[in-house]
């Protein structure tokens, strides 16, 4: 495939106080094999080349496991490819001549911090309001002493590998932390293990949800649909079960 | 206490829990109407007149009324609370592949609220002798207002978008109450795509039958 | 001249750490929380380390330069955990882990360490499980394990591909208990920019904060460096892009000495190189080699596809090479003998440098639903990446850098030579020799950090329990900050015509040439020259835009960049000291007739512990490594 040339535009944003605005570049060269972020270092090289400030944006592993990452780009968070994120979306899904609208996550609870970035530490301070099992180093028990069927441990596991991205809050249209808050009481909910503070974790945890003016969940499965991870809506109706028993 | 009753999860178990009772009372209020299509305006009066005097169901209007009320009232709260989660909005807009009906569910439910408002107007506040009219024969105030074209058409366009609002209300009314995995969830969809359709086409027959064939 | 006490405590073997912890000095519990301890770093042994000395009643401050703790790059740990518990009854031990460890880091790691982190790794199972922890289980109900690249028994402890997510995930949640119980603060989003001595001992540390580029001073009785490895240093690597050696380098050039910074361990199964911006290469786990089949054509420059090549001219080299271990041989011996391939002109792939990784008969026998089952999210993955079908066509792999077993010295109390300075995880260069097992790293960071560190610390703040809280209005952390502003300003005003990543890919480039997967002594010579003229270059055309005082990425990248270029010539300098081959570190010169690994113990059976010497050379101390408990041996897996 021969490189493309592609229209960006781009949400740039000093810092918190200011307000922001779209800033639209052209881009030669692009090759199909650079992931999504590539293309945005090859356009902040020729930004710092020029001694201009280059378009900020989290990112780390570049291996779609951290959770840095993560930008609407054309109307999905994390671009058209299901189950993928940011870093790990291939240049070869677009075409030469596209447009591409790139910004940032938009929720009252995630505030815009410099261009692309946004302070995700309200999903910081879900886990820490509960979302852990408590036992001390040194406590645990031989591990094989306690039996969990494979099938809830599958489970249990494909809950667990949400990666705190927040695009399920990013797509939902009511910014609803919802998925992100079920993937985990889930995981505890499935093991033996979590269940002793079952009903202390998802209080604690919906309390501090609702601090943070996150939005409310209408099961319209937007979350599940973005989500990186592939983490499925039935994790929410587990969460409302799990918070009704705990009343 | 206030954390408990108002917390994410607890408001849509309200509304879920609202929701589903008003459900319960459709396909009643369903059964009486389609006597309108008898020729003989009795039994439909008589029904009506049933539902007006008989002192169980003024207690289960009561509580339809509350219910109405608590569904309006956190379906607007709700609603707010969402618009307000994000206060400025993406430029291109969602285009994440999802129910296309749950996004409008305030503005399908609005319209069923004007509807009932009308309604109101025309046959309950009757009864309450607030507005003129004869509360012992709605038969014919009936019959009367499906004369009109405007309002059959108004009365099939709520119908229609009735039938959106249960189509994604039954749906998320259950995943709401918790009662969602791989096997109910198909079940669930296929019921409430049935109850959507039925039940407004139920409503929507009648003005139609009454058209070409009375 | 510093002195290297590795304190190993008397006695056999398996009684040491035992004795260590039964005699070791204790603080009793109204004095804990009077006691601060700073941890830079949240992977597994940062993370692990705070919430256990958090739940002893310290007063913890966790600092990483992430927006969440979530994020460090343990996360990206794919394979698994090892841990000797035998569930297999496949004849594993405690003994025989350490044992493995031993001989697959080729004897150039401390007895006591590591036979230490073999023993505690069955407490790592039993915590991580009980933390909830979603390993992969057997239909019983009981943990499942798997054989691991380099090993006969099967102790490998695994979530899917995702072990080192969810261990991290695991060490966060209990980060986040103590978070909430009040004894850890995080300060998340602060790199750290130096660490402040005052009378000798490590007292507190300037950092960063990202957001505002605010300077702030934070004081404790104690510093551990949990701050990961130095494998970025070849700017292509399997690490998380912004993972870097600056906490590490600062505390070298505060006297805590850095020892056997040569020994990297370069990963054989890496998705290879496909573009020239290309950030990073991205890991595919070891556990493919279980049942992917490694070849290159027989014919040099044999450009058909894969799979036109018949049976008869594919070289299975690893399996010709090494019929006992196969495609299983360590690592390094993996990569090395990838190298050896493509250097000699039977790469594949349009660079030439790529080797398949087949699954054709893996398929033909299991079936497309079993591997499908093993691998399917690498698959899927290697797929977005490339878009090329493993399924259909062998994978393409080449060697990438991925571990440094090298790190800060430290003595059997994971102490560095600067009193008051802990270093733990990949930081240390402790338990892996000159090359690290599958699965041990995970290991070794959550051992660290959870079950060794709490018990070592308190021998060292037993001793503490008289100091004040410490004041952040010395001299000391003045000095410390006046520097750190200083070098903040000076990379901001060379306003040159390159970006501090054109650089760091230059460097990486200079490193993975001459100080990578073999060396010699030519190149690395020609490496210590080439970087001496990058750096001037780096310090006289440095492009960072924009000020300190903001959030600056660019500033966060050009500080790390110019810490890296002074690693690299200490790195360079330890490989040209080295005059023998081990484990990861291959010398060309020293090889034996069929290009083996030739170790020469009589001369360099010691850990090089480099101490810091201003602009002078570093000073070379040795420690050396007495083994009273295995037979040092060829390494052999042929």
């Amino acid at each position: 495939m021969p490189d493309m040339k592609l229209k960006l535009k781009i949400w740039r944003q000093k810092n918190a106080k200011t307000k922001g605005s779209f800033v639209s570049y052209d881009l030669d060269n692009v090759s199909p094999d650079m992931s999504f972020l590539e293309m945005l270092d090859a356009l902040n090289k020729r930004l710092v080349e020029a001694g201009k400030e280059p378009v900020a944006f989290d990112h780390d592993c570049r291996e779609g496991i951290c959770g840095s990452c993560g930008m609407y780009i054309n109307g999905y968070p994390h671009g058209p490819v299901p189950g993928l994120t940011t870093c790990h979306l291939a240049m070869r899904y677009f075409n030469d001549g596209d447009s591409i609208t790139i910004e940032p996550w938009r929720a009252k609870a995630f505030p815009v911090i410099k261009d692309l970035i946004v302070d995700r530490s309200a999903f910081d301070r879900i886990q820490v309001a509960g979302g852990f099992i408590s036992v001390t180093a040194g406590a645990a028990a031989e591990a094989n002493a306690i039996l969990v069927s494979k099938v809830k441990s599958d489970e249990a596991f494909d809950s667990a590998i949400c990666i705190g991205c927040g695009a399920c809050v990013a797509s939902c249209k009511n910014a609803s932390a919802m998925l992100f808050v079920s993937a985990k009481i889930s995981q505890f909910a499935l093991l033996p293990q979590g269940k002793v503070e079952a009903k202390a974790r998802v209080r604690a945890m919906i309390r501090e949800m609702d601090k943070q003016g996150f939005g409310n969940c209408s099961n319209t499965g937007a979350c599940e649909a973005q989500c990186p991870k592939q983490i499925k809506l039935t994790n929410i109706a587990r969460l409302n079960r799990e918070y009704y028993k705990a009343y | 206490m206030n954390k408990i009753l108002f917390s994410a999860v607890s408001k849509k178990f309200v509304m879920a829990l609202a929701g589903l009772f008003l459900l319960l009372f459709l396909p009643v209020h369903l059964g009486i109407n389609l006597m309108l299509l008898k020729d003989d305006p009795q039994p439909f009066n008589s029904a009506a007149h049933f539902m007006a005097t008989f002192p169980l169901v003024k207690v289960v209007e009561i509580l339809l009324f509350l219910t109405i009320l608590i569904h309006v009232v956190y379906g607007i709260t709700l609603q707010i609370q969402n618009w307000l989660s994000r206060p400025v909005r993406y430029e291109v807009s969602n285009r994440s592949e999802t129910s296309a009906f749950s996004k409008f569910m305030i503005w399908t439910g609005g319209s069923v609220l004007i509807f009932l408002i009308i309604h109101f107007f025309n046959f309950y506040f009757i009864k309450l002798g607030l507005v003129e009219g004869d509360p012992e024969n709605f038969y014919s105030i009936a019959w009367q207002l499906f004369t009109f074209p405007g309002y059959v058409i108004l009365y099939w366009v709520c119908f229609i978008l009735l039938g959106f609002h249960l189509f994604h209300a039954l749906q998320s009314a259950f995943q709401t109450l918790g009662l969602k995995n791989d096997f109910w969830t198909p079940v669930i969809r296929g019921l409430a795509l049935i109850y959507a359709i039925v039940l407004p086409l139920g409503f929507a027959v009648i003005p139609l039958v009454i058209w070409l064939f009375k | 001249m510093i002195t290297l006490n590795a304190k190993i405590p008397e006695g056999p073997l398996e009684e040491k750490w035992t004795r260590y912890k039964s005699t070791t000095k204790l603080v009793n519990p109204a004095n804990k929380k009077k006691l601060d301890i700073i941890i830079i770093g949240t992977g597994l042994s940062g993370a692990g380390s705070a919430a256990a000395l958090g739940e002893l009643g310290y007063n913890v401050k966790v600092f990483c330069y992430q927006d969440s703790p979530r994020r460090a790059h343990s996360v990206a740990a794919q394979g698994g955990i090892n841990a000797a518990k035998n569930y297999k009854h496949d004849g594993d031990s405690v003994f025989r882990l350490f044992y493995d460890m031993i001989k697959g880091g080729d004897f150039r790691a401390r007895e006591a360490n590591v036979y230490r982190i073999a023993e505690v790794s069955n407490q790592v199972i039993d915590h991580y499980t009980a933390l909830g922890v979603p390993f992969a289980r057997e239909y019983g109900g009981t943990l499942d394990t798997r054989s691991f690249g380099g090993v006969q028994v099967s102790r490998t402890f695994y979530a899917k591909g995702q072990t080192g997510q969810q261990c991290l995930l695991g060490a966060y949640s209990s980060l986040n208990r103590q978070i909430n119980a009040g004894t850890v603060t995080m300060f998340p989003r602060r790199d750290m920019l130096d660490i402040v001595v005052i009378d000798g001992r490590a007292r507190g540390i300037i950092v960063r904060n990202l957001l505002t580029g605010e300077i702030e001073r934070h004081s404790a009785h104690a510093v551990v460096l949990a701050s990961g490895g130095y494998g970025t240093i070849y700017y292509l690597s399997t690490l998380a892009v912004n993972s870097n050696a600056s906490a590490a380098w600062k505390a070298y050039k505060k006297g805590a000495a850095f020892a056997n910074p040569s020994f990297v361990q370069i990963h054989p199964t890496s998705i290879p190189q496909l573009n020239e911006f290309q950030s990073k290469l991205t890991l595919m786990s070891e556990s493919l080699r279980n049942d992917g089949r490694i070849w290159v054509p027989k014919n040099k420059g044999d450009k058909r596809p894969a799979n036109d090549i018949p049976e008869e001219e594919r070289d299975y080299y690893l399996e010709r090479r090494y019929p006992t271990f196969g495609n299983l041989v360590p690592r390094d011996v993996a990569s090395r003998a990838a190298k050896e391939r493509c250097d000699a002109g039977y790469g594949v792939g349009d660079t030439g440098l790529a080797v398949n990784l087949d699954f054709r008969d893996a398929i033909k026998k299991q079936g497309k639903k079993v591997i499908e089952n093993k691998y399917g999210n690498l698959f899927e993955m290697y797929q977005h990446i490339t878009g090329l079908d493993p399924y259909e066509e062998p994978m393409r792999i080449y060697p990438a850098g991925h571990y440094t077993m090298g790190g800060l010295w430290v003595d059997y109390e994971l102490m560095t030579t600067l009193p008051g300075l802990f270093s733990i995880g990949e930081s240390n260069f402790s338990d892996h020799g000159a090359n690290r097992l599958g699965a041990s790293s995970l290991m070794q960071a959550a051992g660290d950090g959870y079950f060794i560190l709490p018990n070592t610390i308190s021998n060292y703040l037993s001793g503490e329990i008289r100091t004040p809280r410490v004041p952040t209005t010395g001299a000391e952390f003045d000095e410390a900050e006046k520097n750190a502003k200083e070098r903040i300003d000076k990379l901001l005003s060379i306003k040159g015509k390159n970006t501090s990543t054109t650089f760091h890919r230059r460097l990486g480039k200079i490193m993975w040439d001459y100080c990578g997967m073999t060396r010699n002594e030519e190149g690395l010579k020609k490496a210590l020259k080439l970087v001496d003229e990058l750096r001037k270059d780096f310090w006289s055309d440095l492009m960072v835009p924009g000020e300190g005082a903001d959030l600056n990425q660019e500033l966060e990248k050009a500080g790390r960049v110019a810490d890296f270029m002074e690693l690299a010539k200490l790195m360079i300098t330890d490989a040209l000291n080295r005059k023998e081959s081990c484990g990861a570190h291959f010398r060309e010169e020293y090889q034996t007739p069929d290009g083996e690994a030739l170790r020469n113990d009589n001369e360099y059976s010691y850990v090089a512990a480099w101490e810091y010497n201003g602009d002078n050379e570093p000073i070379l101390n040795k420690e050396p490594l007495k083994f009273e408990f295995v037979e040092l041996k060829e390494r052999s897996y042929k």
